[in-house]
């Protein structure tokens, strides 16, 4: 359905169509927010039943379950799956049901595009994951891809790399449709400096994902030509260098770490605000915070590579650059922190998870200051002191705060409450169990466990157990998220517009649920007054 | 109250479970990095303390303020927002001086120490380590001695799926290898490290030095052990580079510089003969390294042949 | 539907801009492969590449020999692959001065059992002496035809630049040896 039909169309045809034809073909940015949402759970799940997998053979010393070559796969498609199935498109899902509620339009500006992205990671996935079933089985050279290690793949090999693409082209589509839908489809009064900031740092990652995501695409290219067609970009015999990949991978990857986490410092900054019944301290410096982060990501990417024989100007850059981002990122810290001050707090699931992400973000922060010594990464580099590193920012970091998102908007998706009693055991069975989970492995790191090893000596045991036990009670607590959605779609107490007292933006404007079609009429003077108000 | 009860309650229960692991522990709980044999690793050991009291520090403000607002600004206490607080240019500019301030502090020992580990003038003796799927070479240049360094048999049959064998019943379990590397304390020792195949890391913890050993490239690390600081250290290899990655450790043997030069003429004289007579002989094979190739000799030659 | 014509030319010209960027960063993404080059020779991190040519002999006329400073070359080399060549160097370290011409030699055997083709990959470390370390004539410059069974000594004529910073004393060249035949056979 073209744009300017959904804006003219005067019959509202608030009834989508019925069966599995409306969510093929629908162009709706509540249904695609959905779709995306649903997929990024069931990776979610799909990636971490891989993450139970590892902590199985990792319980105790010796090998019980696996080959050691199917472990690696497990590593490799576990952190594909997660940064590429579960947290990019929630992302893309939250982005698409909230940003056009939040800018008073009536649907993201691209709605076809919109389709057709979301239904190219259904493929991406399957491609990615059937490669367990063909000869040399899934990928195993670690989500980096180095090679010439991922050059020894099976068949695999080209799968992954062509679902990496369809990944890639993906998201630049989401980008793409954020992009414009920000700039273009804005309700009129909504200046830049009154969006939400999860509506700013969306903008700023979507911009991320434009410049990185096609370098990405280039890199594997590049893998895939040395792979078949005899070129030698990364193999020193045609006059290539490995470590060119990881400088180009990197370069993308840093940029894409900070895509995976500004979200979420968009939606930690609009929750905490609501749930401390004040407006968010230094709404224009978390603005700037943001941009400088994202500029400083594109020039820190080799304190990936502190061990990869650098000259010592490159690692005095790397080091120094990369202690720099601790400035914007503490700046954001003590802003939340200000938020909350003299405000009037409660402590519903949204603002449990808020608050979580704010103490676990804060040492996955102190942790990537450790990591930035280039010379005591020598110690930490590839070890288990760097997978706490990056768990710490990635799951009570992006996850979490996808999880604020959630609780914080399901009402008004499903129009009714949830059961508040469920998620705050959600929430705290989450919180408990990801630390067991993952404090321990920064001592294993740091008693010298490598990183992406299927078995270990004997004096990491005590740890790995704990770690091991603190991640099946994590899995296992992650359950409860679907039995609460799925209960809160079926019913419940019915849900106002307004759900929260303090809650800020125009999302509150609309009726609970949100009906099909939104924002049809921009938002009036007095909406968008009251809804900055609150 | 609800709220607070079960997380009570799950306290107690990861305490309960903490203490029920307790008693299967059979090693150290180790919770940090040792200092290490040389004044390299020393000083990173420092260092790597240094920025770690600094984050407990600041983690203790910190969260020290997030914990009081969140027990004096409670809403079920009756707290009052103040909704005016929204800006304050001077905290603002206190809160990122301050921690620039810290950068600065912390970067200047950093750089120092990054300075003196690039510093590789006057070694006094080069050993070429070359990483292959699934092994180490060493090669004492100069002298033609080699040592291929597998992991040791027990620990290899330990370690195969479903094999049985308690890994508690084997010494050094994964940390063992064959042939270690026989090095000199008090000795500005250099190494040449590169790999055959896929890249891999050669790391040993108690010599602060992790380095990639990248095919058809050659990187550069030096280290010179304390005399007193004879003994065995053990390592692995830090980079993944394929299905044995967690099966090729690293050992060193240091030894008095009197006990290195001796060993070193034993093993000349062992391997020479070997060397004229075939000077293609006993190709590193890529193979995995089975029990057949742990138990091969020193005499591989890995890169000559 | 005027209003609602012009946003959807304004959205459209929005989102080609935007593919034009991502056009702009994929040709970015490659071309990072010849800007990684010019990065390494500029950061000092050295590029390795410049090994492969040759510069003038004059130069070496130019620069005059520094006899007060002696640097220590060490020659390496490798095989990619295990058995079907010998390749050695004939002296392990050479004590040069800088700016002063020498000749190195390594010996190379051809045991793959037919006529065939290889090219030595040379390398430096550290690495940033890759800009110091320069060669008037290499055997890598070019592929080296073998006949079956061929041993053959292969010459570098090399010398150590004057600049050569003062913290580097000792540098090893290494080359490592690719089968051309091998090398398309496993593709
Ligand atoms: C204060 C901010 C941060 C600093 C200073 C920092 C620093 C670092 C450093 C130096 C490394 C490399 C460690 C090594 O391999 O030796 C690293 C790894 C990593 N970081 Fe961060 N980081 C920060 C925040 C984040 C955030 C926000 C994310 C993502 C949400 C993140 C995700 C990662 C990931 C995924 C890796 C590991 C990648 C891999 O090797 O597989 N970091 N970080
Ligand atoms: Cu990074
Ligand atoms: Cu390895």
């Amino acid at each position: 359905m073209a744009y300017t039909e959904t804006v003219d169309a005067h019959d509202h045809h608030d009834h989508p169509p019925a069966g599995i034809w409306r969510w093929l073909s629908t162009t709706n940015h509540k249904d695609i927010g959905t779709l995306y949402l649903v997929f990024s759970g069931i990776m979610f799940f799909v990636g971490g039943a891989m993450a139970m997998v590892i902590r199985l053979e990792l319980f105790k010393p010796g090998m019980q379950f696996v080959d050691p070559a199917f472990f690696n796969s497990m590593t490799t498609v576990h952190g594909l799956a997660m940064i590429f199935g579960a947290v990019m498109p929630a992302w893309v899902g939250l982005a698409n049901w909230m940003i056009p509620l939040q800018v008073g339009a009536p649907d993201m500006a691209l709605p076809r595009m919109n389709n057709f992205s979301f239904w190219l990671l259904p493929f991406a996935f399957t491609l990615l994951l059937i490669g367990f079933f063909v000869p040399g089985g899934a990928p195993a050279g670690g989500w980096t891809l180095y090679p010439p290690l991922v050059l020894q793949g099976g068949d695999s090999f080209p799968m992954a790399i062509f679902a990496i693409h369809l990944m890639g082209a993906s998201s630049i589509m989401g980008a793409i449709n954020v992009i414009v839908t920000i700039m273009n489809m804005r309700a009129p009064g909504i200046t830049l400096l009154r969006m939400p900031l999860f509506v700013w740092t969306w903008l700023i990652t979507a911009y991320l994902l434009i410049l990185v995501m096609p370098v990405l695409a280039g890199s594997v290219t590049m893998l895939l030509t040395d792979h078949f067609f005899g070129t030698s970009f990364f193999s020193a015999s045609g006059g290539g260098d490995p470590v060119m990949f990881q400088h180009i991978f990197w370069f993308f990857g840093h940029p894409e770490v900070y895509i995976l986490i500004l979200p979420a410092f968009g939606i930690v900054s609009e929750v905490i605000p609501t749930f401390s019944r004040k407006p968010l301290f230094g709404y224009e410096a978390m603005v700037y915070a943001t941009a400088s982060i994202a500029f400083l990501s594109f020039i820190v990417w080799a304190h990936h590579m502190f061990t990869v024989g650098m000259p010592l100007a490159g690692e005095l850059f790397f080091m120094l650059s990369t202690m720099l981002i601790a400035i914007p990122t503490g700046v954001k810290v003590f802003n939340w922190t200000a938020t909350m001050w003299r405000g009037s707090l409660s402590f519903e699931p949204p603002m449990l998870f808020a608050l979580a992400f704010l103490f676990l973000f804060t040492i996955g922060g102190f942790s990537g200051l450790m990591l930035a010594i280039a010379p005591a990464d020598f110690q930490y580099q590839d070890t288990y002191f760097v997978v706490a590193h990056f768990h710490y920012v990635l799951v009570p970091g992006a996850i979490f705060s996808i999880m604020a998102g959630v609780y914080y908007w399901l009402p008004k998706w499903t129009g009714h409450l949830y059961s508040m009693a469920l998620g705050k055991w959600h929430f705290w069975l989450s919180a408990i169990f990801v630390n067991v989970l993952f404090f321990p492995q920064h001592f294993l790191g740091l008693a010298g466990m490598p990183r992406r090893i299927p078995d270990y000596a004997t004096q990491f045991a005590d740890w790995n157990m704990v770690s091991s036990l603190g991640g099946f009670g994590f899995g296992l607590s992650q359950l409860l998220f679907p039995i609460l959605i799925w209960k809160c779609v079926r019913g419940g107490e019915k849900a106002p517009a307004q759900v929260w007292e303090g809650a800020h933006g125009l999302e509150w404007e609309v009726p609970s649920p949100a009906p099909y079609h939104t924002w049809q009429d921009p938002p009036s003077e007095a909406q968008i007054a009251h809804g900055a108000e609150h | 109250m609800k709220m607070k009860k079960s997380g009570l309650l799950l306290s107690g229960l990861a305490a309960a479970l903490l203490t029920m692991v307790a008693p299967t522990a059979q090693a150290a709980w180790a919770l940090n990095m040792t200092q290490g044999i040389s004044a390299i690793s020393r000083n990173i050991y420092s260092l790597h303390m240094m920025v770690f009291w600094v984050c407990v520090v600041l983690a203790v403000l910190v969260f020290g303020v997030m914990i009081y607002s969140l027990v004096r600004f409670r809403k079920s206490q009756g707290a009052v927002p103040d909704t005016s607080l929204v800006h304050n240019t001077k905290a603002e500019i206190i809160w990122t001086a301050i921690p620039i301030a810290i950068l600065v502090v912390m970067a200047v020992p950093a750089t120092r120490t990054l300075i003196e580990t690039d510093d590789a003038t006057k070694t006094e003796l080069t050993i070429r380590v070359t990483g292959y799927q699934w092994k180490w070479g060493y090669e004492y240049v100069g002298s033609g001695v080699t040592v291929l360094s597998t992991l040791d048999r027990d620990s290899n049959f330990a370690r195969q799926l479903g094999s049985g064998i308690d890994p508690n019943s084997v010494p050094n379990y994964l940390l063992n290898v064959d042939h270690a590397l026989v090095v000199p304390a008090d000795t500005k020792v250099r190494l040449l490290i590169s790999a055959q195949d896929v890249i891999h890391s050669w790391w040993v913890p108690a010599l602060a030095i992790k380095k990639d050993a990248i095919p058809g490239f050659v990187n550069e690390a030096w280290f010179k052990i304390d005399a007193a600081n004879t003994g065995l250290f053990r390592g692995q290899c830090a980079e993944l580079c394929g299905r044995d990655h967690g099966f090729m450790p690293i050992v060193i043997d240091v030894r008095s510089k009197a006990d290195f030069e001796a060993w070193l003429r034993t093993q000349k004289a062992l391997q020479q003969p070997a060397d004229a007579a075939a000077p293609a002989a006993a190709p590193a094979t890529a193979a995995p390294a089975s029990a057949a190739n742990a138990a091969a000799t020193v005499r591989a030659a890995p890169a000559r042949s | 539907m005027n209003a609602g014509e012009e946003l959807r030319r304004a959205n459209r010209s929005l989102t080609a801009k935007l593919l034009l960027c991502v056009a702009g960063s994929a040709l970015f993404g490659f071309a990072l492969v010849p800007l990684y080059r010019v990065l390494c020779e500029i950061t000092g991190i050295g590029d390795q590449q410049t090994l492969r040519s040759a510069v003038q002999v004059r130069e070496v006329a130019q620069q005059g020999t520094d006899m007060t400073r002696t640097v220590t070359v060490e020659f390496m080399t490798s095989l990619p692959t295990v058995g079907n060549w010998q390749f050695r160097p004939a002296q392990e370290t050479m004590a040069v001065h800088p700016g002063k011409l020498y000749e190195a030699h390594f010996i190379a055997r051809n045991l793959t059992g037919h006529d065939t083709v290889a090219q030595a990959i040379p390398n430096i470390a550290p690495s940033q002496a890759a800009s110091w370390f320069h060669k008037t004539e290499c055997f890598c410059f070019s592929p080296q035809s073998f006949k079956k069974g061929e041993e053959r000594v292969l010459p570098v004529r090399f010398f150590v630049d004057r600049a050569l910073p003062g913290n580097l004393d000792r540098l090893t060249l290494s080359y490592t040896f690719y089968d051309l035949s091998t090398h398309v056979a496993a593709r």
